[in-house]
Formats: C-alpha cells, sequence, structure tokens
C-alpha cells in the first residue's frame, strides 16, 4: 500500500509516495539521500538514527515516515549554519567527542535535545539522558565533555 | 611547526565531515542499478540440509535471483589466514568454510540461500518462503564437553572437535620449579565470551564491469589488500588488477572488521552473475550471528612462588573456543598472541602454556580488541592478586618484587618475546599515587560506615603491537606478511598526498598521520592528505590491527618521507650550486648551513615536476616515493590500571568509584586522540569485567542476540577517567612509538575484577567470574554466607 506524504526536512518541504511500512529513517537515507541519520540497530536501542521531528528528538527507526507526515523534521544535516558548525558540533570535536563518528549525528542531536530541556546539564544528567544511545568507541568519557562544552557555548551565544 | 607537529593536540580533520553527518560509510553509497541481497540464515546450530525448496521465493515480487550453494560450486571455501601446529607438529584441522552451507548448517546465523530483488524488503520477504528441510542434529556448545570422546563432530570429516593442541615451554622444568616451590596459587577462571559491536553493522556492495571484467566490492573493511587477496587468490580466482576492494568510513571495527566474510564473496560474485550492483547491509540481529565473536576461553592457571613471594613458575591450560569454523586470524589469537604474553610485566624464570582449540557450534571467534593479550593479561593479574592474598602480601609490593627491571631491557621472556623498553615500577608508581593508594583504607571505612564494600584492584598490563617480523610470523604459521606500505606524493605546487595501508576506522590517521609529515616536512598541515581504504589507490598495505598503525604504518610513512627528502636535498644542491652533502633539511628549507643559501620545499617539489633546471642524467623528475616497512619487532606498551569500587551487598551493584590507567606508549604523536583510544578500550574492558556475556543455550541459540539481550556499555555505566601517561622510547622505529589502540580493553578487566573481589573479601567471596552482573555478585555473597 503506497501513502503519500509530506513533511518540511532541514527548512525545505518535501512530498513523496512511499510504502506504508516504510521508516521515517529509510525515507530519510533511502528516498531523500540525507545519509547522515544511521542505523546501528534493528531494536530502537542504539540512537544513532536520532533526528528532531517538531523540535523533540525521536529515534527515526521506530517512527513510519507517515507519522512524521506533516511534522517539522531537522536532520544532522540542518543543524550547521551553512559553513559554519553549530556550537554543539564545534564541541565535539574539540573535545574529541566522537572516533568512527556512526553514533555522533544521533548523540549530536539527542545533547541538542537535553539542551533544550536543560541549558546547564550536568555530568550526571548527561549520562543520564544519553541511555538511548550507544557509542562503542570514546568510552563517553569525551562525549559527556563535549554536551557540557557544547551546552556552555550555547547560554554564551 | 610545534601546532600541527608530533606531541600537538590538533583537532581532527576527520572530524569536520563526521559532525555535519557528511561521512562516506558503505551504507551510504548507492550504485546505479543496484539490487539488494537477503541472506536467509540457518536458525538451528547444527543440522542436516536435506533439501532446499527455493521455486516460490524465485517468484516473489521484485525477485532477481535466489542461490545456494550448488551455484556457487566453482568458488573455494573462505581461507584461513593463519596455520598452527600441535605439539606433537601435525598442522591444525582446517576444514572447509563454504560460502554458503554445503549440506549441513554448523552455526545459528549460518548463511544458507541468498536472495536478490530490487528492493531489500521485497528479498526479506521472498526469503520467507523459502523452504528448507532441516535435519536437526545434536548441538556441540560446551567445549568441556566438545573434547570428549564421544562428542558430536561438528565436522564429520575431522572427527574430532579439537582443531589443534598447542603447547610452549618446557613443560617438565616447570613441574619441577613448582615441585620445589614454598607456595602455589591455582585458579580456575572463565574469559567470557563477547560481541564486538562496531556501531556500524557491516555492509558490502559488489560491482562488476561486464566490458573490462572489473570487479569492485565496497566493504566495511579493517584491511581492504588482505580482503582483496584472500578473495581474490582463494576464493573467487580473479587477480588483483581486476579487483579493487574499498573500505570507505567505517564504524569502528575492534577486529571484527578484519576477517574476510562470506557476505562480501557472496555480493561480489553475484555482481557478476547478474551484471548489477548487489548490496547487502546486516541487520543487528545478523551482526549478532554473523560477525566474528571474541574470547572465550576457559583456563586453569598456576603460579609457583617462593617464600618471599619471588614467582619461580607459572603453569596454564586452556580451552579456546574456535567456533564453527576457523574466521582469518582465529587459530593465532589464543596461541602466539596469547601464550607469548604470559610473562607480562614479571621476570617469571620458567613459563608452560597448553591450549586446546575446540570447535563447537558457535559463531567463529577470532580477534577482538586485544586478541588473546586481554585474556593472558587476564589470568595473569588474576592469579598474581590470588596469590598476594594468599601470602598476605599487598599487591602493589608483590608485582614490584617481580617486574623486570629497567636495567635488564632488552628482555628475553621465557615464551619468545624480546621487551626492548619499559619502566614497569614508573608506571605502577605514577598510578597508585593518581589513586590515592595510601587513602584508601580511609575510604573503605567511610563506604563500611554508609553499608557499602569498597575494595581497590591493580592490574599492570603488557601487550604486544604491530605483530612482526614477517619471516618469524611466517615459521609460525602466518599465511602473510606483516610489514605496511606507504607511498608519499609531493604534488607539484608542493601539497602532499600520503597513501598508506593503515586504515582508519575510528582512530584518527587522517590526523594523526598527517601530523607526522606536517613534523618531518615542515609544512602547513592542512596542505597534507591521508589517503586510505583503497587498493586502486593505496599501492598495498596489510591494514588496522594489533595496534599497529602507527609503529608499523606510521614507519612506513616516515622512511618515505626520508627518501622524499634525500631526493629533494639532491635536487636543491643542484638549485644552489652546492654538493649535496652540504645540504641539511631544516624547517621545510633545504639550506646550505651557514650561508644564506636556501630552497624552500615548495621549490624544490616544483622543480621536480617542471625540470627546467634540473640534473636530468642523473636524476629522474617527479617527488614520489614509496616505503614497505617490516619492523624487526613487536612493540610492547605496557602500564598499571588502578580501579576502585564500591559493591551494595544488599543488590550487588558495582559501582565504579573511580579509575586510574598510567600507560607507557612510547613517544605521542597526539595526546587527544590517545586518550580518546584509553578511554574507549577502558570501557570495553569494563564492559567485559560488568556487562557483556555472548550466552548459548544447550541447543546451540544465542540468547543474548539483540541490544535488549547483549548488555552494551552506556553512558550512565561506567565513570570518567583518570588519563596518564609515561615514556619509555620504543628502540626500534624511528618515531620511538608503540600503539594504544588496544591496552584500555587489555589492562582493565583483572583491575575491576581485583577490586571486586577485595571489595568482597570481608564477606567472604573468593571466586567470581566475568560479567560480575549484580545478580552473579549477589549471589556469590549468599552463596558465602550461607557456607
Amino acid at each position: 500500500m503506497t501513502v503519500a506524504i509530506s513533511m518540511t526536512i532541514n527548512g525545505q518541504s518535501v512530498s513523496a509516495d512511499v510504502d506504508a511500512r516504510t521508516l521515517l529513517v529509510d525515507f530519510l537515507r533511502v528516498n531523500q539521500r540525507l545519509t547522515g541519520t544511521h542505523v546501528g540497530c534493528d531494536t530502537s536501542q542504539c540512537g544513532a538514527c536520532v533526528v528532531h521531528v517538531n523540535g523533540k528528538s525521536v529515534k527515526s527507526c521506530t517512527m513510519l515516515a507517515a507519522q512524521a507526515s506533516d511534522a517539522e523534521v531537522t536532520t544532522i544535516e540542518g543543524v550547521a549554519n551553512g559553513g559554519e558548525l553549530h556550537p554543539m558540533q564545534a564541541a565535539f570535536r574539540d573535545n574529541h567527542g566522537l572516533q568512527c563518528g556512526f553514533c555522533t549525528p544521533g548523540v549530536i542531536m539527542s545533547a541538542l535535545d537535553l539542551v533544550s530541556v536543560n541549558s546547564d546539564p550536568s555530568e550526571q544528567e548527561i549520562r543520564e539522558w544519553l541511555e538511548g544511545n550507544l557509542c562503542r568507541c570514546t568510552g563517553y568519557h569525551n562525549i559527556v565533555k563535549s554536551i557540557q562544552a557544547g551546552a556552555r557555548a550555547m547560554r554564551e551565544a | 611547526m610545534s601546532g600541527t607537529g608530533i606531541g600537538a593536540s590538533v583537532r581532527r580533520t576527520e572530524d569536520l565531515r563526521f559532525v555535519r553527518g557528511a561521512g562516506k560509510y558503505t551504507d551510504d553509497m548507492n550504485l546505479l542499478g543496484q539490487t539488494y541481497a537477503y541472506i536467509l540464515r540457518s536458525p538451528h546450530a547444527h543440522a542436516t540440509i536435506n533439501s532446499i525448496d527455493t521455486s516460490a521465493a524465485s517468484q516473489g515480487d521484485g525477485v532477481v535471483a535466489v542461490f545456494t550453494a550448488e551455484d556457487m560450486a566453482a568458488i573455494g571455501g573462505i581461507p584461513c589466514g593463519w596455520q598452527v601446529h600441535s605439539k606433537d607438529g601435525s598442522p591444525m584441522h582446517e576444514p572447509k568454510h563454504p560460502v554458503l552451507a554445503e549440506g549441513k548448517v554448523r552455526h545459528t546465523g549460518d548463511p544458507v540461500a541468498v536472495v536478490i530483488a530490487e528492493s531489500r524488503s521485497q528479498a526479506r520477504d521472498a526469503a520467507e518462503s523459502i523452504e528448507v528441510d532441516y535435519g536437526v542434529l545434536p548441538a556441540v556448545v560446551d567445549m568441556n564437553d566438545a573434547v570428549t570422546a564421544d562428542s558430536t563432530s561438528v565436522h564429520d570429516d575431522v572427527g574430532t572437535n579439537i582443531c589443534y593442541d598447542w603447547a610452549l615451554g618446557d613443560p617438565e622444568v616447570v613441574d619441577e620449579a613448582f615441585s620445589n616451590a614454598a607456595h602455589v596459587a591455582s585458579l580456575d577462571l572463565v574469559n567470557n565470551r563477547l560481541i564486538p559491536n562496531a556501531i556500524e553493522p557491516r555492509c558490502a556492495i559488489g560491482d562488476f564491469d561486464q566490458a573490462t571484467g572489473q570487479y569492485t566490492l565496497h566493504t566495511t573493511s579493517q584491511n581492504p589488500h588482505v580482503i582483496r587477496l584472500l578473495m581474490g587468490a582463494f576464493v573467487l580466482g580473479v587477480p588483483e588488477h581486476k579487483l579493487r576492494v574499498h573500505a570507505p568510513d567505517v564504524g569502528g571495527g575492534f577486529g571484527s572488521k578484519i576477517f574476510h566474510y562470506a557476505e562480501e564473496i557472496i555480493v561480489t560474485w553475484a555482481a557478476a552473475q547478474l551484471n548489477r550492483p548487489v548490496k547487502w547491509t546486516a541487520d543487528r540481529s545478523e551482526s549478532f550471528i554473523s560477525d566474528a565473536h571474541g574470547r572465550d576461553h576457559v583456563t586453569k592457571v598456576e603460579l609457583a612462588l617462593d617464600e618471599d613471594g619471588k614467582f619461580l613458575a607459572l603453569r596454564e591450560s586452556t580451552l579456546a573456543n574456535m567456533g564453527a569454523y576457523l574466521s582469518t586470524f582465529a587459530p593465532c589469537i589464543p596461541t602466539y598472541l596469547h601464550g607469548t604474553l604470559l610473562a607480562g610485566q614479571y621476570a617469571t624464570p620458567v613459563i608452560y602454556c597448553e591450549v586446546k582449540a575446540v570447535f563447537t557450534n558457535t559463531v567463529p571467534v577470532d580477534a577482538y580488541r586485544g586478541a588473546g593479550r586481554p585474556e593472558a593479561t587476564y589470568l595473569l593479574e588474576r592469579i598474581v592478586q590470588v596469590a598476594a592474598d594468599q601470602l598476605g602480601m599487598d599487591p602493589a609490593e608483590i608485582r614490584r618484587r617481580n617486574f623486570i627491571q629497567p636495567d635488564q631491557f632488552p628482555y628475553q621472556t621465557p615464551v619468545a618475546l624480546v621487551y626492548d623498553t619499559g619502566d614497569y615500577d614508573a608506571s605502577l608508581s605514577k598510578a597508585l599515587d593518581s589513586a590515592d593508594y595510601a587513602g584508601f583504607a580511609a575510604r573503605k571505612a567511610s563506604s563500611k560506615a554508609a553499608g557499602k564494600l569498597r575494595g581497590i584492584g591493580i592490574s599492570s598490563y603488557i601487550e604486544a603491537c604491530g605483530i612482526a617480523p614477517s619471516n618469524v610470523v611466517g615459521s609460525l604459521g602466518a599465511r602473510a606478511g606483516l610489514y605496511e606500505a606507504a607511498t608519499i606524493r609531493v604534488n607539484p605546487t608542493g601539497s602532499v598526498s600520503v597513501l598508506t595501508g593503515s586504515h582508519s576506522h575510528g582512530q584518527g590517521h587522517e590526523t594523526t598521520f598527517a601530523q607526522v609529515v606536517s613534523e618531518k616536512l615542515g609544512i602547513d598541515f592542512d596542505s597534507i592528505e591521508i589517503v586510505h581504504g583503497d587498493t586502486d589507490k593505496i599501492p598495498f598495505g596489510m591494514g588496522t590491527y594489533g595496534s599497529r598503525s602507527i609503529a608499523v604504518g606510521g614507519t612506513a610513512i616516515v622512511n618515505a618521507l626520508d627518501k622524499i627528502i634525500a631526493k629533494g636535498k639532491k635536487i636543491a644542491a643542484h638549485l644552489l650550486e652546492a654538493s649535496e652533502a652540504d645540504i641539511e633539511f631544516e624547517d621545510g628549507q633545504f639550506v646550505v648551513p651557514g650561508t644564506d643559501k636556501a630552497k624552500a620545499f615548495g621549490e624544490v617539489a616544483l622543480t621536480a615536476y617542471v625540470p627546467h633546471q634540473y640534473p636530468l642524467e642523473e636524476l629522474e623528475p617527479g617527488l614520489e616515493e614509496t616505503a614497505f616497512y617490516d619492523p624487526k619487532n613487536f612493540t610492547f606498551p605496557a602500564g598499571t590500571y588502578v580501579c576502585e569500587v564500591e559493591v551494595d551487598p544488599e543488590t550487588g551493584v558495582v559501582d565504579i568509584a573511580s579509575f586510574h590507567a598510567t600507560d607507557d606508549f612510547g613517544t605521542i604523536i597526539n595526546p587527544m586522540i590517545v586518550e580518546g583510544q584509553v578511554h574507549g578500550g577502558l570501557v570495553q574492558g569494563i564492559g567485559q569485567a560488568l556487562l557483556e556475556a555472548a550466552c548459548y543455550d544447550d541447543n546451540g541459540q544465542l540468547l543474548s542476540g539483540s541490544y535488549m539481550d547483549y548488555t552494551m556499555p552506556r553512558a550512565a555505566d561506567v565513570p570518567s577517567f583518570s588519563v596518564d601517561t609515561t615514556v619509555t622510547e620504543c628502540e626500534h622505529n624511528p618515531l620511538g612509538v608503540k600503539g594504544c589502540g588496544e591496552a584500555g580493553a587489555i589492562g582493565s578487566p583483572p583491575a575491576v575484577i581485583n577490586a571486586i573481589l577485595n571489595a568482597l573479601a570481608e564477606v567472604g567471596v573468593t571466586e567470581l567470574d566475568m560479567p560480575a552482573t549484580p545478580h552473579r555478585v549477589w549471589q556469590a555473597i549468599r552463596s558465602a554466607q550461607a557456607s
């Protein structure tokens, strides 16, 4: 069964006819070629696929594309301001908060949602917030530092 | 150039794309006319395949083809890259590892058939209609059962489940030392089976150009040249110039992406059959039952000591799981990367180690971060702790008393290796200071007042990186060389392309290697590009594993740079009308010292490509050099980790109160990156100690087959770390580097378990296996109290 969907992705209006079972992450990666959003598991555990839907972080592997119809979707590709990195992206680079980079888009999208509800999170608050994001490279130490630095930069911006 | 040279924490080049989601991982690629493969896998651990009916699947919507083993009869099995010999001199058993199961399946997840369709969901849908008639057989799961005479055989044509029975050392000499010892400590332990779980699932895209006969494989690999060699020469029979293997950005490997996998063969072969690209991407559930697993040893270890706590001898006997088939480097992991590490940091005079490798109906087991060395470190650092406890010695003191001393290097161990440098007491002392070891008793008392049990644990590890030299590993059974290659291509306007056989999948080579070049050539960091991961671009390479990239790949780069500088001196001499012997290269300038004669590196580069004023009769134009570097020896990073835990006796929950690491990695190129490598390794080791276990039931079903069942370390499970270094430079490579990728995963598990057992000593617990889950800790406390 095909359904007609339309949504705004990173500020651009998009319409398409998709198989009704199409997941939002597949719509983004395969249909829209926005490959910054990644798939690391099939049980909604790893968080590599986190995007924002109407400003809230969601796992795009756990939502049908049709459920996001009429929504505002932001992916990692929509975070930077043109050539200039978002302060959170810059903080991840400055604090070595990533290694292989595969989980990073999802972690950054989660971090941005955290800062939207808590502009000055403690280490413990960050660690608990990241319950839905797996990283196998960094041991989380520098992810925590990055998010604290990114939050600080966003407060001061 | 100090800002971007050796020793600077340069921010990573690769991050500029990764933080934007602009990395290019294999699954991000899509080729024109691409089809999708879905692999039907065995639901049984051990069964005959009586028949496969693919007729309905072939008629499925969008289905392009369905293949079984019959269709692939003309190609070879998956080769093994290392042949170990048993102690009686006989070669290991090496049963065929078919690409698709031939008549029998031997582990859950064994590939049985492949469906290729226009979309991934069509391929998956059609696979559901394949009918396989299985004759289920008893599964061989437990290694102790597998080695009994009446066990079912995993491979009928082998007739035993013992792949090899290997030994190192002289058992009689060791037995005699034991019989004369004042004290013997002994320990039975399990090194738990782990699943590597790089967050990027494996992916492979095959492509074929009918007009040229050119095959291309895009794949998630740590070593594309090795895959080209194995698949081209041993499986498909395609020569190197007709096969390109490309491994673009790779989302973590930890060993699991070293190996040559069936899916790489399937997509490459099928692309030629269909004359269309074929893409396969693993679901995470598939990763669990198709990526090679790690560890899985069952071990007995004994340590003989004199009355002063000096080590007299060590004896180990281990069963090492190989799984159902021999993965690429599986046979060398529990032997040459394990038995040879048993001296650790200690001057133990004699050591004997015997290892039986065992076939079981489980996923193949191979190298996982550390590979053999974590297993050696774990048993050694556990038995040292047991001995200290039994003799009433301080665990730091017993280590100090047995350390190889700085004036003993080079040090020949009784297990083949020769350590070049080290200062083990320096690392231990620094780690103990950092951890405030002296203040532990007070902290323990305050934990006790709060109803908690506090413990401290030490692990002094050694590891061996950059396995080499090739002629030695060849004599030990390696079917490949273990050098590395690099080409320095100086472009006409002075920018530099470095083509390296090392592969970066998180390590940051694009930054670290560029720092080495920036330092050596005195040129701007931003004018250097690091090219890796493509057999069409790189002359050759053995890839990245065993913490070898900077020690082996980095040295190949340095050696090629030296050739560039040597040729540059000839060109500069001509330009400056000076003798070549008078030219020196300093800070990016070819100069005649004591004069104002100088030519910038860029001028020399341009002259090499526009050779108007050039000694053409003596020197070729151009400025490009290649070096192959084969190390004389391993490098030997070492250090001490101190872990402090607090255990809640009511729940069995272990909280890591602090973790202090001091490592000696030799020269450090980028401290920021090195610290990151340590952090990541520590959490993989802590994951093994506290959380992770691949569990099979008696039927060979993987119970921990998803992230809902296999406990990956999450951010709230682990602490922040205190990481420090000491330095003794490696003496046999020009950078003095040792390698840092695996140390954290090697050294940390025994530090954690020693700390937990130290905490639990006051309630009478003396034995605990990994992972020390709350349930297991709680049970240990309860059963100690009951007895």
